[in-house]
């Protein structure tokens, strides 16, 4: 490896520019195609039949009506598949043995939530599958259900995850509790609730699969996780090397593509008939197919001095994980690690729980644990400045976490925290205030955070990718990694492009394909840029390397003196000496040097975390931002419209500011649709919202015009020194609006989401207390 | 159930003779020859992103059945191509960093071409209004809102420069 002289050799010219993204002219032109864009001949059309109840057992389930249907090529159900079990659980997840929480990938007894698959259909048109699907005739015997995390984990409560529905529990024991609140002159405790919410990608789940001359499944999916071909071969009973991933560019993901979805399904369908077979969810499909974002119940209890420095911490959370694992556990561990905020904090006490319901089943979502953290952690801040009589952003600045001081885990923060600058520029950037309208009341809020980037540790997480360069001087990436929307694959071509001093248009990428692009791991944790990105970084900093080495020999100097821009190499302070790069390449091609490079790029590897004590390391690294945000507030109706938005985060080095903009734009909107607006309603179990008519996400009406600030510490542990922004961009919207709120009409709702009825609520109870 | 009949609609420019069972919509449609561009996002009219002209204006393709548009001019993204350049909305769409999944793009640039068919000048509101049937979850709206009055003022000067 070359690194330390490359490095020293890079003068950004394609990396920090808001290009075109490459993904981009095709999607504007309609010529991109989603994984639902693909048919193939002869195929058939699935359809998949849902439990109505939440909580039940299957007595009996009777398919011979659909198998008689004309067209029907397939009914599955667990009689046909008794042992065919999807893995929930990731071995290590929930500490050294799985639980037994594997789920029937169709039910064989018992029910466990609303909307759980009972049987597949295959049939010739996507018509007759439907009618099909309503032709199978099933009794279900209603079995007593638990909705609520806490009543599940009472003695006698309805098992649904043996033996006592405890799915996950974290602890941190840092410091001494009870001496911190001894030394606190105001103690602030509060209880917080979030809610059910809905991924929303405008994409539903999709697939086609087909089993080709080498008995190979092949899966084409609209997924964050191709890795996935894994826990698929192993659900349908073939070697891992029989199942094949290809993605799509995917329409949407935010965490609910990172389950598998239609995949074992599909390749059911296509084992049993032998057929290509395609399974496109219908929004209703959507809403019950996939995991949600888990409500969380907190409590906070925050000890102050009265000159406003956090002396203890101490948190419970509860979660509900809905019927089966899924990563709840690790959710409850993001949570866990956030659950003081970007504060340094001595003495810190996290009980978190996950338990099992009959509820839909919860699992990852952009924030993962984090975002539901910060909602407590940010208005407890609010709620003690005002308790203390100290301004909201000076408390934070009293107690912001510096690098070098250890996290609540023990472990130290090694990267610039800039949460500061972040939270001082996005306020600066409210402007002027606007003015009270009569009952109409403005309010400000801001929120600060701590979102890891990169998988936790213990995962050992790796990615890989191949960089080549073509004799014509074109170049090829390859790599596994999906594109969810926030142009992934671009930001590889810019650090390819930056490397071998060509344009963007000039490098190709191939991406996601288990079979022929190198394992990149998933598009989740805001990992993809920082592991995918220094894979590609430092394959092509391989490369480079070498045509520096061969291109200083030409011109007679040290390799140190050469550069490459333009689609040229040259003698850095002699332009003049120049060669066309397409020369260069010609020339090691001709002489054999070595055109591309396969990397694996590694995060740190550490063992798991002490049990007892939380301690350790959790993640490689943490971003820091804030949100501010300004709302009204009609005191009349509880009526909030969101006037201004304002998203600050240290990126630690933006590869394309544009698409970084996006991510901070998109988090904005989104959370927004979590404090205000968005819920997902189950009433015993039952799903009650499954559709965008009754599931309200932010519409061109309801948005001010976001504005985003990009801020560069260089200290991260991605290429460039980049940190990440997927998730970051959204885990302070919400508290940041629901602060805001509070600063408008003088009291606090604590329940997400804030409903006009809940302000009005709030306004009456604070009036008759009055 | 009626009998499928045979419909000509004129489809980004070129007259097809298509047949279509009377209850099929024409997302269905569409989709079945190959505009593939349409997208499919919830089928019941809520979320825009199968949105299509209709003689110039947009509509929900999934709530409107192909065996009434007998005779009408469909327009689907992959029709505003000008040759092989991008129409000022995509090419703004793409420049301003307006894409994100792009699986709502097509419906959006769509029901922003509606619009300025109509509003050749439209104010910020008149976007926002516009926009409001087509459901975005990646980009808060912000640089869409950016790419539509760029695109408008494109329009307008190759408008005032025939």
């Amino acid at each position: 490896m070359t690194e330390t002289e490359s490095w020293a050799n890079v003068n950004l010219r394609q990396v920090g520019r808001p290009l075109a993204r490459t993904d981009a002219p095709g999607k504007a032109a309609g010529k991109t195609r989603y994984a639902g864009d693909y048919t193939m001949p002869n195929m058939l059309h699935a359809k998949v039949l849902r439990s109505p109840e939440a909580s039940a057992l299957l007595r009996r389930i009777d398919v011979s009506k659909a198998r008689a249907l004309p067209g029907v090529a397939c009914v599955l159900t667990a009689a046909d598949l008794p042992d065919r079990k999807a893995s929930t659980d990731i071995p290590g997840q929930t500490g050294k043995k799985k639980l037994a929480t594997d789920q029937q990938v169709l039910v064989k007894e018992r029910v466990r939530y609303h909307g759980e698959p009972l049987a597949l259909v295959a049939a010739e048109t996507q018509a007759i599958a439907e009618q099909a699907a309503e032709l199978i005739d099933f009794e279900l015997e209603p079995l007593p259900g638990v909705y609520d995390p806490f009543k599940a984990m009472r003695p006698g409560a309805p098992v649904v995850t043996a033996p006592d529905n405890v799915v996950g529990e974290h602890k941190v024991r840092k410091g001494d509790i009870e001496k911190g609140f001894a030394e606190a002159d105001e103690i602030i405790e509060n209880t917080f609730r979030t809610q059910f919410i809905e991924h929303a990608f405008l994409e539903p789940e999709v697939g086609l699969a087909w089993i080709d001359e080498n008995d190979v499944i092949n899966i084409r999916v609209a997924t964050q996780v191709i890795e996935h071909f894994r826990p698929i071969a192993e659900a349908v009973g073939v070697p891992h090397n029989k199942v094949r991933i290809l993605g799509a560019l995917v329409g949407g993901g935010f965490g609910g593509k990172e389950d598998v979805t239609v995949e074992i399904y599909l390749a059911l369908l296509a084992q049993a008939t032998g057929r290509p077979v395609r399974l496109a969810y219908t929004r209703e499909d959507s809403m019950f197919g996939h995991g949600k974002r888990h409500p969380f119940v907190i409590t906070h209890r925050t000890g102050f001095t009265k000159d406003g420095r956090i002396t203890a911490v101490k948190v419970t959370i509860t979660a509900d994980s809905g019927a089966y694992v899924f990563l709840s556990p690790y959710v409850l561990l993001y949570a866990t690690v956030a659950a003081p905020g970007p504060y340094r904090v001595d003495n810190v006490h996290v009980d978190a729980v996950a338990a099992a319901t009959n509820n839909m089943f919860t699992s990852a979502f952009r924030g993962f644990g984090a975002a539901q953290a910060c909602v407590a952690h940010e208005a407890q801040m609010d709620e003690a400045a005002k308790a203390l009589g100290i301004d909201r952003m000076e408390l934070r600045r009293r107690n912001f976490i510096r690098t070098g001081d250890k996290l609540v885990t023990g472990h130290p923060i090694e990267s610039a925290v800039w949460a500061d600058e972040c939270m001082t520029k996005a306020w600066e950037a409210l402007g002027e205030r606007t003015p009270d309208a009569g009952p109409v009341k403005t309010g400000r809020g801001v929120a600060t955070y701590q979102q890891s980037y990169g998988r936790i540790t213990w995962l050992h997480d790796t990615s890989e990718a191949w960089v080549g360069v073509e004799v014509d001087g074109s170049v090829v990436v390859r790599s596994g990694v999906t594109d969810i929307g926030a142009g992934q694959v671009s930001a590889l071509g810019q650090i390819a492009a930056e490397l071998l001093g060509v344009g963007l248009d000039d490098v190709t990428i191939y991406n996601s394909d288990s079979a022929v692009t190198p394992l990149a791991g998933t598009t989740t944790a805001t990992r993809g840029l920082y592991m995918t990105g220094n894979a590609v970084r430092l394959a092509a900093e391989a490369i480079r390397g070498r045509f520096l080495a061969r291109a200083a020999r030409e011109f007679g100097v040290e390799p140190g003196e050469v550069d490459l821009a333009e689609s040229k190499a040259f003698v850095t302070d002699r332009p003049d000496k120049s060669m066309a790069f397409k020369a260069l390449v010609a020339l090691c091609a001709s002489e054999g040097v070595h055109r591309s490079e396969l990397v694996m790029f590694r995060a740190p590897f550490t063992g798991q975390i002490d049990p007892e004590t939380g301690q350790g390391r959790v993640h490689p690294d943490y971003a820091y931002g804030a949100q501010a945000v300004e709302v009204a507030v009609d005191t009349e109706t509880g009526e909030v419209t969101v006037l201004k938005s304002v998203g600050a985060h240290d990126v630690g080095q933006a590869i394309n500011p544009d698409a970084v903009a996006g991510q901070i734009e998109g988090g904005a909107a989104m959370g927004q649709g979590y404090a205000l607006s968005e819920e997902l309603c189950y009433e015993e179990g039952r799903l009650t919202t499954p559709s965008f008519s009754e599931y309200l996400i932010p519409t061109a009406m309801d948005v001010p015009r976001y504005q985003s600030i990009i801020l560069e510490s260089r200290s991260g542990l991605g290429p460039f020194g980049a940190k990440g922004i997927g998730e970051p961009a959204l885990t302070p919207v919400a508290p940041a609006i629901a602060n805001a709120v509070a600063d408008a009409i003088g009291v606090r709702v604590f329940d997400l989401p804030i409903t006009p009825e809940k302000i009005v609520m709030a306004l009456r109870r604070a009036e008759a207390a009055e | 159930m009626r009998e499928t009949e045979t419909i000509t609609l004129e489809i980004n420019g070129r007259r097809r003779e298509i047949a279509a069972p009377p209850n099929q919509t024409l997302l269905e449609t569409l989709r079945e020859h190959g505009y593939f561009e349409v997208k499919s996002g919830c089928e019941k009219g809520d979320c825009g992103a199968c949105a299509v002209l209709v003689d110039g204006e947009a509509v929900d393709s999934c709530l409107t059945l192909t065996g009434t548009l007998e005779g009408r001019a469909i327009t689907t993204v992959a029709g505003l191509k000008r040759g092989e350049e991008l129409h000022p909305l995509q090419a703004a769409f793409v420049k301003l960093g307006s894409i994100q999944c792009g699986y709502c793009t097509p419906g959006l640039i769509m029901a922003a071409q509606s619009l300025l068919n109509e509003t050749p000048d439209p104010g910020e509101e008149d976007i926002r209004l516009a926009l409001s049937g087509n459901l975005c979850r990646c980009t808060g709206y912000t640089k869409v809102f950016d790419a539509v009055q760029e695109a408008a003022q494109v329009l307008r000067e190759e408008e005032s420069g025939l």
